[in-house]
């Protein structure tokens, strides 16, 4: 069962229970919704730029486990930070879930958000833990919705 | 007087389906998704080995030898089919590629013969996506009404409600025989007698009857009735649509094309009589061949005791199921198949899902083409058991220790 601890680490378990920026932001400058409509996990983002920088973001819905968990990992990890960046951890974190980076070789930005290198295993689960990370990408592009069909 | 209940040996049942002794990452696999499809016993593959290698051509057009075999297996099974429903014909029951093209033939069909602006149809809360969108589109395009059926709290239809509902505008309902995302059997016998009344037909999805009870059209008086094959032993790619040929006589062609015609000049087509009229192109024949085989099966057993087992089964899980904390089941009617949609209290489904699959219990999670059950329970998502007559009191009792895992990961 060791692949099921690599999936449901304690991280993922209490960003699951206690999601961090699990909020609406009032006069949000970006929001964007997410679908999962395989499963049904839906998101709201929630985005306050200052110029280039991320200064505020936060989001809503419900979903699974893994999907919570990374939505709430994301806020966190791009939170103060710049689009640019934000992007560029989106490139890492999609390679990262779809096999195409070993985190523990290539240099890479990722820091706590490697717990996800476990859905790997799970290629039925990779959309559920991307799918904030193509919601914070559809804000960014001043789209309104992004799915993961 | 009692009856005495024959004794169905599942044991000896389960040799027949050759994937059930598989192994799914080391573990036996548990097969709890029979309500999506369910597997293909042994005879049934064999049947569509030896079509393959002794008998493939294309049917109702060749003079020769092998079209001429390939044609009368494929009409051979239709004739299975129609004694496994009890249909009046044959030609009453139409190949197609499953329960969903079935439903969007009568849909499409009988709305351009039959449903005019202003005009009502009635479906229900509980219909799978199959059963609602085809009826939504054709409700749009003539500019008819689309009207539900409520159900209660237990999953259950409120037959006050659905009196009330019908009308002289009502021109067709469409009703699920058992729910596939609650287990729910309806009593469409009677509300058929009852649309009667009114002159309306009514089509019922039976996917997820057929595998579980014995169907009868005639005594059913059902107008239409589909299912498909893969949900009852057969291979995907076959459904089957049974229609009352006065119906099916007075509905144009779904599809057109070859195979469907009587004479064709550029001026007109006349078409052919049904079944050929609703079977534009080659047919599914393999499929078709292969679920001739799989009611083969069905009338090797006794499906009877099967019935009574399967019953025995839904009880022992619902009962284990109910005694773990935490576990709430959705969908209590009184009349159940063997289908068992639940939720855990802070847990969502999928990962329920995930984590039985690494035991290797196979179950569905999701809204099950049902997203307006979903809301109406209030839940994203439920995870769903669905058991055939192959399952085990010891496979339902290592589901209950897989959840009990799974609880035990999230506390
Ligand atoms: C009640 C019900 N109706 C219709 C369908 C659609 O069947 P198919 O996907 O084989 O066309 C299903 C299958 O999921 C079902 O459960």
């Amino acid at each position: 069962m060791s692949e099921l601890n690599e999936l449901y680490q304690q991280v993922i378990l209490d960003h699951n229970k206690n999601p961090r920026n699990f909020r609406e932001i009032e006069n949000a400058d970006r929001t964007a919704e997410g679908n999962n409509p395989l499963c049904g996990d839906q998101l709201k983002l929630y985005l306050r730029l200052n110029g280039e920088i991320i200064e505020d973001i936060s989001f809503i819905g419900s979903g699974c486990a893994i999907s919570k968990a990374s939505a709430s990992m994301m806020t966190q990890a791009v939170k103060g930070k710049s689009i640019k960046e934000a992007e560029k951890l989106f490139e890492e974190f999609h390679k990262m879930v779809t096999g195409k980076m070993d985190v523990e070789v290539e240099e890479n930005h990722l820091g706590k958000l490697k717990v996800f290198a476990g859905v790997l295993e799970f290629p039925a689960r990779v959309k559920c833990a991307s799918l904030s990370w193509h919601t914070l990408r559809a804000a960014l592009n001043n789209e309104k919705t992004a799915s993961t069909e | 007087m009692k009856q005495a209940v024959s004794f169905f040996d599942v044991w000896k049942i389960r040799q027949d389906f050759p994937i059930l002794s598989e192994n799914v990452g080391g573990k036996p696999l548990v097969y709890f998704d029979n309500a999506a499809s369910s597997q293909v016993p042994k005879v049934v593959i064999e049947r569509i080995s030896k079509y393959l290698s002794q008998e493939h051509a294309n049917i109702h057009r060749g003079v020769h030898y092998l079209s001429q075999k390939a044609t009368n297996s494929y009409e051979a099974a239709r004739e299975r089919v129609k004694r496994f429903i009890n249909a009046r014909d044959p030609s009453e029951c139409i190949f197609v590629r499953g329960c969903t093209e079935a439903i969007n033939l009568v849909a499409y069909s009988f709305g351009k013969a039959f449903i005019q602006e202003g005009d009502e149809i009635l479906i229900t809360q509980m219909e799978h996506h199959a059963n609602l969108v085809p009826w939504q589109v054709v409700a749009e395009e003539r500019k008819a009404k689309l009207k539900i059926i409520p159900m209660n709290e237990n999953g259950e239809l409120i037959l006050e409600e659905y009196e009330s509902l019908l009308s002289e505008r009502t021109k067709i309902i469409a009703i699920t025989h058992v729910s596939n995302a609650l287990g729910t059997i309806n009593p469409i016998k009677e509300m058929i007698k009852i649309a009667h009344k009114f002159n309306i037909p009514v089509c019922v999805d039976g996917a997820q009857a057929v595998p579980h009870l014995k169907v009868d059209v005639q005594d059913l008086d059902a107008d239409f009735y589909a299912f498909s094959g893969h949900k009852v032993f057969a291979p995907t790619g076959i459904g089957v649509l049974y229609g009352k040929k006065e119906w099916l006589e007075k509905m144009p062609p779904y599809q057109t094309g070859g195979g469907m015609i009587r004479r064709v000049t550029f001026e007109k087509t006349k078409y052919a009589a049904i079944p050929e009229k609703f079977e534009a192109g080659t047919p599914p024949i393999m499929p078709a061949i292969g679920l001739g085989a799989a009611i083969d099966y069905l009338d090797s057993i006794d499906f009877n005791a099967a019935c009574e087992y399967e019953k025995e089964l839904l009880e022992y899980a619902t009962k284990s199921l109910c005694e773990i904390e935490g576990v709430r089941i959705i969908g209590n009617a009184r009349e159940k198949a063997s289908v068992i949609s639940f939720v855990i209290d802070g847990i969502h489904p999928h990962d329920i899902g995930t984590i039985l699959d690494k035991y290797g219990i196979a179950i569905r999670a999701g809204h099950h083409c049902a997203q307006p059950v979903m809301d109406f329970y209030n839940v994203p998502a439920t995870a769903r058991v669905s058991l055939a007559f192959y399952n085990t009191k010891e496979e339902i009792d290592k589901l209950v220790e897989a959840v009990k895992k799974t609880i035990e990961i999230f506390s």
